[in-house]
């Protein structure tokens, strides 16, 4: 028992995690590679022309993973930020701040792609329904954990601040989720139903899901590489980094 | 408890002591809501119609102003360690000041929406549901700020940093605060936004001086 506890915090070490880090980051490539090759092939090639939205529905095999990704990294984010407050370990909150881009970037992926397919769809880049609402608004909690950590010049203030901000924000996801929602049905009328969307096609749902593999273990990569980045910015008075730069 | 009315009572003194920080953030909220009008016209239909968003929003604005004031100078000038350094629990005092934050610049939006409100043409009884809802949610505003408050806390740019974090964190009350008066012109019943806008306040005055707290503890290190 007490030998598996001292294995796993190990790699709280940055030292340690440090190279752990750089042997895993080709392997995440790869599979971000291979799994986005064959989610792009199904979902071009493969996955039928939908009979009602044409080829523009393709656009949610980027958008759904994507808006998928934003909000599971947060998640993600939140246990490494309260794991680092809890235990005060150095890695977590590289953790949390390297995870923050990415998932900030999702969001906006999926805004993104959300107003594309909009256009065509709807007739409009942007409705007031409540999934469009809340993902804004959980872009917004990125901006703040990012312009936060960014104003702290002491890294570790920075990790607890907003590892506190994190953990705030994690709480208040499910309350902006559903009051949101119900502001939207109290508003019904004006919006577009999303919950109306026919039922998937068996290969597009392969198609997503394998994009969805994809983005996530290109979320991994790149947060891992990030990661790499911040430890050796922040370890950089010590002789171990000056010898694994040399 | 008496810790708690203590710190409620010196924070209350000061303020009152330099009234016009006090009264800048009611003013703010007086001249954001009459600019409403000027700026999209006098139509009353129209403006009935937006009146309970106008004045949560300026609610929210008003409340954000006076936030980065509520540890600044106590940590500035070194009481804030002394606190921490107390025998009485910092979570405690924290609480008073978010609730004399509150006596200072919560209580009066509530008393003056019904005025503002007179503006924008709501009956009365819009006028009550108005200020119910605005009694349960500016204290909510102030716990959720405090978080924010604490965390920016001798922070770069502070003030619009605080912003940022913290108005995404308004919108639940935002949405109900505004919900119950929109719901009441429009004859439906209020009490499903009351009893929600109350649950997010009773969540918040258990979860937000414990957070604020440890926010402060790291501002303080």
């Amino acid at each position: 028992m007490r030998q598996s506890i001292i294995h796993w915090f190990k790699y709280a070490s940055p030292q340690s995690f440090y190279p752990l880090a750089g042997r895993m980051i080709p392997w995440f490539w790869a599979a971000a590679a291979i799994f986005g090759i064959a989610g792009l092939w199904i979902s071009f090639f493969v996955a039928p022309t939908d009979a009602q939205q044409g080829e523009g529905y393709r656009i949610i095999f980027v958008h759904v993973p994507a808006s998928w990704m934003s909000m599971f990294i947060y998640l993600v984010m939140a246990f490494w930020a309260g794991l680092g407050l809890a235990l005060n370990t150095r890695v977590s909150g590289m953790m949390a701040q390297a995870l923050a881009p990415t998932g900030a970037l999702m969001a906006a992926l999926s805004l993104w792609t959300g107003a594309f397919w909009g256009k065509p769809m709807w007739g409009t880049w942007w409705v007031w329904d409540a999934r469009l609402t809340s993902e804004l608004i959980l872009f917004f909690l990125y901006l703040g954990f990012m312009a936060l950590q960014a104003a702290i010049d002491d890294p570790r203030r920075a990790d607890k601040a907003g590892a506190i901000l994190a953990l705030v924000g994690v709480v208040n996801i499910p309350i902006i989720y559903f009051s949101v929602k119900w502001w939207n049905t109290l508003h019904q009328g004006s919006t577009i139903n999303l919950n109306k969307a026919p039922s998937m096609a068996q290969t597009m749902l392969w198609g997503m899901l394998l994009m969805a593999l994809a983005f996530w273990m290109y979320s991994i990569a790149v947060a891992l590489t990030r990661v790499r980045a911040i430890i050796l910015e922040r370890e950089r008075h010590t002789d171990w980094v000056k010898h694994a730069l040399e | 408890m008496n810790p708690l009315f203590a710190t409620v009572r010196r924070d209350v003194l000061l303020a009152l002591r330099r009234k016009s920080e006090v009264l800048t953030a009611v003013f703010f909220f007086v001249i954001v809501t009459s600019l409403f009008p000027l700026g999209i016209g006098p139509e009353p239909v129209l403006l009935k119609k937006i009146a309970p968003g106008i004045l949560w929003v300026a609610a929210l604005l008003a409340t954000l102003l006076g936030l980065p004031r509520l540890f600044a100078a106590d940590h500035l000038d070194g009481t804030l360690e002394q606190m921490a350094l107390s025998p009485s629990p910092l979570g405690l005092l924290v609480a008073g000041k978010i609730l004399a934050h509150w006596l200072l610049c919560g209580l009066p939006l509530v008393l003056l929406a019904p005025v503002l409100g007179l503006q924008f043409d709501l009956d009365p009884s819009a006028l009550g549901i108005l200020t119910l809802a605005l009694l349960l949610g500016t204290p909510l505003l102030s716990l959720i700020g405090a978080i924010g408050a604490a965390l920016t806390l001798g922070v770069r740019g502070g003030g619009v940093l605080l912003a940022l974090l913290v108005l995404p964190l308004y919108i639940p009350a935002l949405i109900f605060g505004a919900g119950a008066v929109e719901a009441h012109i429009a004859g439906l019943d209020v009490g499903g936004h009351l009893s929600l806008l109350a649950a997010m306040l009773v969540l918040a005055t258990f979860f937000a001086p414990w957070a604020t707290t440890a926010a402060l503890r790291v501002a303080l290190e």
